[in-house]
């Protein structure tokens, strides 16, 4: 019996747009003005709504959260191509794709200010958006189960788009998802989320792998490796991830290689395993930056149109932080009312007493 | 009426369920073409399909988190572990998600299902699969956990728990699959989650026990009554959570007397919380300290030693005797 070769594989890369906003023609998708711009403008949002909640952080306003400063391109390159039917299962770092499925500034607050209000989708969001899942690479396998679903029920116009992080891909659940979408083949779109570091952990001592993109191999599904700073790369990858599933032809794996230019959490300080210099490295690759060159050089945007946006925004956001701070509304005792879809004596029996000691320590509820 | 054993009865339960509603789906480790390790979805493949019936890989947490994907996304799934002793691998999804869904979202979603997992010992196996964990899921908020003890329980417990909103832990008294026949009627049937329910009345002792210590409990009960002439009540928990201390503290405030038999270790296991249950509601109607008859606080010993471990009728009987002549 020879000993023989029975498999080769290799991980393709892609890059359309470069940090200098130098376009490959040849590469260059065929987006329509309107399209361009709306995937501007939700970058935009994301990254102006991430800035004001770090100041929000730090006044005291809202608790930790996420920043996903850097990430817009990645995020907005996806979840811009996703349909009205097809299921979000995001994790902890997905603000500006969050944002752009209809999820309000407001709710965000909400969630981050520590009320369970803040993960209801009604009444403006997409009702396929699952909350925000901190385990992490827990929410893959969410994606297998919903994808299984569409396809059982005839949903031909579903698919299911997953995201995580770098670290995430260490994870066990992800490993169980990626080949339970493999093996039965399901619509659902892997977005890694590459951004190089999990908490202090870089990505070199999170794995030996040269990119996260050829886990896919092993469990015989596409993967690509994409500049996830380019917003037209994450594009083209995602549209033929996604005309790949709808088409009955399975799961795709595409990690976007970009940088978490912020802390991890609020509760963060990078400077103890990162530097300075390597940020400035990364912002120099700032997805923002180099769509506006594109636009610009296209004739699509100016200054005085970007001006006139942040000033639309700042206003909007405005009003949302203003909206959310008025909010006092919350029934203290809701967590009694979500235990079980049924009622129970154990749980009444203690509400009871919850708002006895409530209203003996002056509390509302 | 057909006289059907556990495994039956539980086959039968959700054959029942997949031919009234289309949405119900089982999933697990050999559940399909083999019919599960212990024939629990046996013909069902062949009758349902296998995109109903479905054959998984390897990997409890997939299961679990599939299951709860498949409920956000309108079915109903059933999952099975092999054993309890596999299970803890799906802890993270049960416990962070499955539970919690529900709270998490103020009632915008929430996941009905179900996990099926054999567990106990008495059947001379393995390590790793006879140990009897249920604290481990009924410490989890949002989280139901039924244990049936015979077939005719079993199978209208299997039925409330497919139709229920909430997830649910359905862990099965592996040593009871085949211990014993019941008749079972002909039309489906229910009980109600979150009800223990009084075996048979008694007015000397309340005897507490869930799964396959009934079985032993029963014996026991009826051994003492014909020996000593004492008229004992025997509660089946039937739902470990969330639990109906209220039916048990009743029965106390009738009897004056408690036994708890409980095939788990005893420290932090359910005995306590019914006994802290019973403390709150009905301390001052006890004539006697509550006796707790339990496995010991030792790693599950292999076969070999596992008869010693478990209680006997002989232990259920002497702990019995002790609350009584006290």
């Amino acid at each position: 019996m020879p000993r023989k070769e029975l498999a080769t594989w290799s991980v393709s890369y892609l890059q359309i747009l470069d940090e200098d906003g130098k376009v490959d023609k040849e590469l260059e998708p065929k987006l329509s003005k309107d399209d361009l711009l709306a995937m501007y403008r939700a970058m935009v949002w994301g990254r102006i709504t991430d800035e004001r909640m770090l100041k929000l952080q730090r006044q005291g306003r809202i608790g930790t959260f996420g920043p996903s400063t850097g990430q817009e391109a990645a995020q907005i390159g996806t979840m811009y191509w996703a349909g009205e039917k097809d299921w979000f299962a995001g994790a902890f770092r997905e603000h500006a794709a969050r944002l752009h499925r209809g999820e309000s500034l407001e709710r965000q607050l909400l969630y981050y200010n520590g009320w369970e209000e803040g993960n209801l989708n009604a009444p403006d969001a997409n009702p396929r958006n699952l909350p925000i899942s901190v385990i992490v690479g827990a929410q893959a396998l969410h994606a297998v189960g919903l994808a299984y679903a569409a396809r059982l029920k005839g949903e031909k116009d579903t698919c299911v788009l997953t995201y995580m992080g770098d670290g995430a891909t260490s994870e066990g659940d992800v490993h169980e998802a990626l080949n339970f979408a493999s093996t039965w083949n399901l619509p659902v779109i892997f977005i890694v989320q590459n951004n190089q570091w999990a908490i202090s952990i870089p990505r070199a001592k999170q794995m030996k792998s040269r990119t996260i993109a050829q886990k896919a191999v092993a469990y015989d599904m596409p993967g690509i490796q994409v500049d996830g700073n380019d917003v037209l790369a994450v594009s083209v990858a995602m549209q033929e991830a996604r005309e790949r599933a709808l088409k009955g032809e399975g799961p795709t794996l595409i990690e976007c290689v970009t940088y978490r230019l912020m802390m991890h959490t609020t509760a963060d300080d990078q400077y103890k395993y990162r530097t300075k210099d390597e940020e400035e490295v990364w912002w120099r690759r700032d997805p923002l930056v180099r769509f506006r060159k594109y636009l610009t050089a296209k004739k699509l945007w100016s200054d005085a149109k970007e001006e006139a946006l942040q000033e639309e925004f700042k206003a909007e956001m405005d009003r949302q932080v203003a909206s959310f701070e008025a909010r006092k509304d919350f029934k203290l005792d809701a967590p009694f009312d979500h235990v079980y879809g049924t009622t129970h004596a154990v749980i009444e029996e203690q509400r009871a007493e919850y708002l006895d000691s409530l209203a003996k320590e002056g509390g509302d509820a | 009426m057909p006289k059907l054993n556990m495994v039956q009865a539980i086959n039968l339960a959700l054959d029942e369920l997949m031919a009234e509603d289309e949405s119900v789906v089982l999933l697990g480790e050999d559940i399909g073409v083999d019919g599960g390790v212990f024939r629990v979805t046996d013909g069902l493949h062949a009758k349902y399909g296998e995109h109903r019936v479905i054959d998984t890989p390897l990997a409890e947490s997939a299961i679990m988190g599939a299951a709860i994907g498949m409920a956000l996304g309108g079915l109903k799934p059933v999952g099975e572990m092999q054993f309890s002793g596999f299970s803890y691998l799906m802890i993270p999804q049960l416990e962070g998600h499955a539970s919690r869904l529900r709270g998490r979202t103020l009632g915008e979603s929430h996941v009905p299902l179900v996990i099926r997992m054999p567990y106990g010992g008495g059947v001379r196996a393995l390590e790793h699969h006879s140990e009897s964990r249920e604290v481990f899921y009924a410490h989890t908020p949002g989280t139901k956990v039924v244990i049936p003890s015979g077939p005719r329980n079993a199978r209208a417990l299997m039925r409330a728990a497919v139709l229920d909103p909430d997830p649910v832990v359905f862990m099965e008294p592996k040593r009871s699959y085949r211990a014993f026949r019941e008749e079972v009627p002909d039309a489906p049937e229910t009980m109600e989650i979150g009800r223990c329910h009084v075996e048979k009345e008694g007015k000397d002792i309340t005897v507490v026990a869930w799964g396959a210590m009934m079985h032993t409990a029963r014996k026991a009960v009826a051994e003492l009554e014909a020996e000593r002439g004492v008229s004992v009540e025997l509660v089946d928990v039937l739902t470990m959570a969330p639990l109906d201390g209220e039916t048990i503290a009743a029965s106390v405030r009738k009897t004056g007397r408690l036994a708890v038999i409980q095939e788990a270790p005893r420290t932090y296991g359910a005995a306590a919380e019914i006994i802290a249950q019973v403390n709150d509601k009905a301390l001052m109607y006890l004539e006697a300290p509550v006796k707790r008859v339990t496995g010991y606080d030792v790693v599950t010993p292999y076969f070999g030693r596992e008869l010693q471990y478990i209680p006997t009728v002989a232990r259920a009987k002497r702990g019995i005797e002790e609350a009584l002549d006290f």
